[in-house]
C-alpha cells in the first residue's frame, strides 16, 4: 500500500478524532445565548450593565462562588459558555439572530431582550425551535397577556407594575393632588406607561384628577425644550415620566437647568439609572423608581450584598436595575435546572421553572403569572434626599406583588378599569 | 333692587375681565414659549443643516456621514470638557475647550475622509456618492465605539454655567439663548464668506458650473477640500454644542441626520439661506405642535416637508435647473 493512499484515511481519522474531542468539550459546556444591546443608544445605560452582570454572575456560577443557598458549579454540572449577540437592529434581525444562536451555535437556552418589540417577536420563534428562553428586561405586558408560551419565561414584572405603583404612591403621598401631566416616549412603552398610570389614578380617585398636558416626544429625540415649556405653561401637581436611559439623562439635564425639577413634583418611574451619573442634578423630593426592588431599593440579603460589592469592585460603578434584571434571569435559569435535577430534559426544566419561587438579588421572585411563566415582584418608590452630599431616599414605600401586578389571567388595562379587583395591598 | 343688579353686573363684568385677562396671559405666555422654543430648536437644526447643505451645494454630495461628524464633535467635546473639569480649571474656559476639541476632531476627520477617499470619487453619480458616504457613516459609527466605547459621556457643566432667565413666568436656560447667537453668527459668517469674499465668489462659480470654473483656472479640488472641511467642522460644532444638554451615547448622529435632511429638503438642497428658513419652519411648526397639539409633534415636520415638496419640488430656495445630458 502506498503511503499516499493512506492520507485520506489519516485525514478521516483526524477529523473523526477532532469531532469527538469537540463533542466531548461541547458536552461539558452549557451554551447560553445572551442578547442585549451592545451598540446604539440603549447600550450604555442598559445593554452594557446587563452584559457586565451576566459576566459577573456566570463567572460566579462556573466557580461555584454565589452565596448560599445557591450551590454547585455551572448549570447542570456544566460550565456556562456565554455567546453574546447585539440586540441592535430591530425585531426582524433579532429573529434571524435567534435562529442563528439555536441552529448554528447550538445554544442550550437564551437569556435576552430589552426591547419590548423584540420580546413580542421572539416567543413564537422560541416555540417553533423549542428553545428555553428567558426574557430579562422588556416591560410590555402583552407577551403573556396575548400569548401562551411553553418555552418562554420572563423573570421580572411588567411595566404595568411600575405605573400602577407610581399612581398609588403619589395618591398616598402628594397632598391635595388634583392634576397631573406627563412626558413619555412616543412608542408603546411610553403610551402604555402613561395609560396605566392615569387609569390607575382615575380609579383610585374616582375620576377626580385633571390631566393638564401629555407630551410624547420621539424616542431618543434628545431635545426637550418645547416639551419642558409646555409642562411649565400648563403646570400640574405631579409630572410623570417613564423615560429611560439616555432620554432620562437628557430630560434631567434640560429640566434641571430650567428649574422644572425644583418647581414641580416629578416622578421618574425608571429614573434609577440616572442616579450614579446625574444625581447632583436631581433635587431633593423627586420621586424615583427602579422598575422593581433594585439598586438602592433592593432588600438586604447576602446575595444582594455580594452582587453590589462584586459588581462595583469589578466595573467601578454600582449595578443599576438592568444589571439586576440580568442577574435575576441567569440565577432563575440556574435554579430551575437545579430544581429539575441532573440531566433533566428541557421539558423537565420548564416544569421546574413554572410557578417557581426564588430569591434574586432584588428579593423574592414568584413565577406565578402567565401560567407560571411571568414573574411578579414587589415595587418600591422613594423620594430622593441628601445627607452630607450622599444620595439617599426618604418616604420609601414598598408595594406587594399582589397589590401592583394584575392577577393571573387578567388583562392589565381591563383589570385597572374594573377597579383592580383582588389587589392585596395590606 | 336696581342698585343690587348694578352691583351684580359690576362684579360679573370684573369677573369676566379678570378671566379674560388670565386667558390672555396664558395665550401670550404660550405664544412666547412657542416662539422661543421654536427659534432655539431652529438654531440647533440650522447649525447641523448648514454644513450638510453647503457640502451638497458645492460638491453635489448628499453626505450621509454628516451625522458621524456631529457624533464625533459631541464625543470629542464631551470627553475634553470632562477631562477639563477634572483638572479643576476655570469653568468659563470650558466653552473654548468644548468648541476647540470638536473643531479639531471635525477638521481632522473631514480632511482624512476627503483626501483619503472622496477625492478619488468626484464626478461619480450622486447616488453612488450617497452609498459611499453611507459606508463612511457605518465605519465611523464603529470607529466611535472603538475610540470612546459605549458608556455615556457627560459634559453638562457648560449647560448650567450660564444660568437661566425668567420670561413671562417661564424659565429658559441661557445656554439655549447662546445657541441662537452662535447660529446667527454662523449664518452671518457663511453669508459674508459666500457673498463678500473672493474665495466665496470662486466657490459660487463652482456651485454654478464646476466645468466652466475649472476651465477658468479655478482650483476646484482645493475648493472641494475647503468646503468639506467647513461642512465637517460645522457638523462637529453642532454635536459639541448639543453635548452639554444630553448624555453622549452611540447612535446620536443617526438620530439627527434624518431631521437635518428634512430641513435641507424644505429649504432646497445646496442653499444655506434655504437651510435657515427650513430650520425656522421646522422649529416653529414643531414647537407649535408640542404646545397646541402634542399628538402631531413628529408628523408636523414631515407634513411641512411634504407640503413644500408638493408645491416646490426643488425646495423653497433652490433654483430649478435643466438636467445636463
Amino acid at each position: 500500500m502506498r503511503l499516499d493512499s493512506l492520507k485520506p484515511l489519516s485525514l478521516a481519522c483526524a477529523v473523526a478524532a477532532g469531532t469527538l474531542v469537540t463533542s466531548v468539550q461541547a458536552a461539558e459546556e452549557y451554551k447560553l445565548g445572551l442578547v442585549t444591546f451592545l451598540s446604539g443608544a440603549a447600550s450604555g445605560p442598559f445593554g452594557i450593565p446587563a452584559k457586565n452582570a451576566a459576566d459577573l454572575v456566570i463567572d460566579a456560577i462556573n466557580d461555584g462562588t454565589l452565596p448560599a443557598p445557591i450551590s454547585g458549579k455551572g448549570i447542570d454540572g456544566r460550565q456556562i459558555k456565554p455567546i453574546y449577540v447585539d440586540e441592535a437592529g430591530g425585531a426582524t434581525k433579532q429573529t434571524a439572530e435567534y435562529r442563528n444562536l439555536v441552529d448554528r451555535e447550538g445554544v442550550d437556552s437564551i437569556v435576552g431582550y430589552i426591547s419590548s418589540g423584540d420580546c413580542l417577536a421572539i416567543p413564537p420563534v422560541a416555540e417553533e425551535l423549542k428553545t428555553l428562553t428567558v426574557l430579562f428586561d422588556c416591560g410590555t405586558p402583552r407577551v403573556f397577556e396575548e400569548g401562551d408560551y411553553k418555552y418562554v419565561f420572563r423573570s421580572h414584572s411588567t411595566a404595568s407594575m411600575d405605573n400602577i405603583a407610581a399612581a398609588r404612591y403619589i395618591n398616598e403621598t402628594v397632598d391635595s393632588l388634583k392634576s397631573i401631566s406627563g412626558i413619555n416616549q412616543n412608542y408603546s412603552w411610553g403610551h402604555d406607561s402613561w395609560r396605566d398610570f392615569t387609569e390607575t389614578l382615575k380609579v383610585l380617585r374616582s375620576g377626580d384628577i385633571e390631566i393638564t398636558t401629555e407630551q410624547f416626544p420621539k424616542l431618543f429625540a434628545g431635545q426637550y425644550g418645547a416639551e419642558i415649556s409646555a409642562l411649565m405653561v400648563k403646570p400640574a401637581d405631579v409630572v410623570h415620566t417613564s423615560f429611560w436611559g439616555g432620554d432620562t439623562d437628557a430630560l434631567v439635564l434640560q429640566a434641571a437647568a430650567r428649574g422644572l425639577l425644583e418647581d414641580n413634583q416629578m416622578i421618574f418611574t425608571a429614573g434609577e439609572t440616572a442616579l450614579n451619573s446625574l444625581g447632583e442634578h436631581l433635587p431633593d423630593g423627586v420621586i424615583i423608581g427602579a422598575r422593581g426592588p433594585f439598586g438602592p431599593f433592593a432588600p438586604e440579603s447576602e446575595l444582594n450584598t455580594w452582587f453590589q460589592s462584586e459588581f462595583t469592585k469589578r466595573f467601578g460603578t454600582p449595578p443599576t436595575y438592568p444589571a439586576y434584571h440580568m442577574a435575576q434571569a441567569v440565577i432563575g435559569l440556574k435554579l430551575a435546572y437545579d430544581k429539575a435535577g441532573a440531566d433533566a430534559t428541557t421539558e423537565q426544566v420548564i416544569d421546574a421553572f413554572e410557578y417557581m419561587e426564588f430569591e434574586g438579588p432584588g428579593g423574592k421572585v414568584s413565577m406565578n403569572r402567565g401560567k407560571g411563566h411571568q414573574a411578579a415582584t414587589e415595587m418600591v418608590y422613594g423620594r430622593l434626599t441628601r445627607s452630607n452630599g450622599e444620595i439617599g431616599f426618604t418616604d420609601v414605600r414598598r408595594y406587594a406583588a399582589d397589590c401592583v401586578n394584575p392577577p393571573e389571567g387578567a388583562i392589565t388595562e381591563e383589570w385597572i378599569k374594573a377597579g383592580m379587583p383582588g389587589a392585596k395591598c395590606d | 333692587m336696581t342698585r343690587h343688579v348694578g352691583r351684580a353686573e359690576l362684579s360679573l363684568c370684573s369677573l369676566l375681565r379678570a378671566f379674560g385677562a388670565k386667558v390672555w396671559d396664558v395665550v401670550m405666555t404660550q405664544l412666547l414659549a412657542i416662539i422661543i422654543d421654536g427659534v432655539v430648536y431652529a438654531s440647533w437644526l440650522f447649525i447641523i443643516a448648514a454644513g450638510l447643505t453647503l457640502i451638497y451645494g458645492v460638491m453635489r454630495i448628499l453626505n450621509m456621514a454628516h451625522g458621524s461628524f456631529y457624533a464625533i464633535g459631541a464625543y470629542a467635546g464631551a470627553g475634553m470638557v470632562g477631562w477639563y473639569f477634572s483638572t479643576g480649571s476655570v469653568p468659563w474656559l470650558s466653552f473654548a475647550v468644548l468648541i476647540g476639541a470638536a473643531l479639531i476632531a471635525g477638521l481632522f476627520i473631514g480632511l482624512l475622509i476627503e483626501r483619503g477617499l472622496l477625492r478619488f470619487m468626484y464626478g461619480r453619480n450622486e447616488v453612488v456618492m450617497i452609498l459611499v458616504t453611507y459606508a463612511i457613516l457605518l465605519i465611523l459609527e464603529d470607529a466611535i465605539k472603538l475610540i470612546w466605547g459605549v458608556e455615556p459621556y457627560f459634559a453638562y457643566q457648560p449647560y448650567s454655567l450660564l444660568g437661566r432667565t425668567k420670561l413671562a413666568g417661564l424659565s429658559f436656560a441661557n445656554y439655549d439663548f447662546m445657541l441662537i447667537v452662535v447660529s446667527t453668527l454662523i449664518g452671518l459668517a457663511l453669508w459674508y464668506g459666500l457673498n463678500r469674499t473672493r474665495n466665496g465668489k470662486l466657490l459660487r462659480v463652482v456651485i454654478h458650473d464646476r466645468e466652466i470654473a475649472q476651465a477658468l483656472g479655478i482650483n476646484v479640488s482645493r475648493i472641494f477640500t475647503i468646503t468639506f472641511l467647513i461642512g465637517a467642522g460645522l457638523g462637529a460644532l453642532a454635536g459639541a454644542l448639543t453635548a452639554p444638554g444630553l448624555s453622549v451615547v452611540p447612535g446620536i448622529g443617526i438620530e439627527v441626520i434624518v431631521l437635518a435632511f428634512a430641513v435641507v429638503v424644505i429649504g432646497g438642497l445646496g442653499s444655506v439661506s434655504g437651510a435657515l428658513v427650513g430650520a425656522l419652519i421646522v422649529g416653529l411648526a414643531r414647537a407649535a405642535a408640542v404646545h397646541l397639539y402634542p399628538e402631531v409633534e413628529l408628523f408636523v415636520i414631515y407634513a411641512v416637508m411634504g407640503l413644500v415638496l408638493a408645491i416646490r419640488p426643488q425646495g423653497l430656495f433652490a433654483v430649478a435647473s435643466a438636467r445636463k445630458i
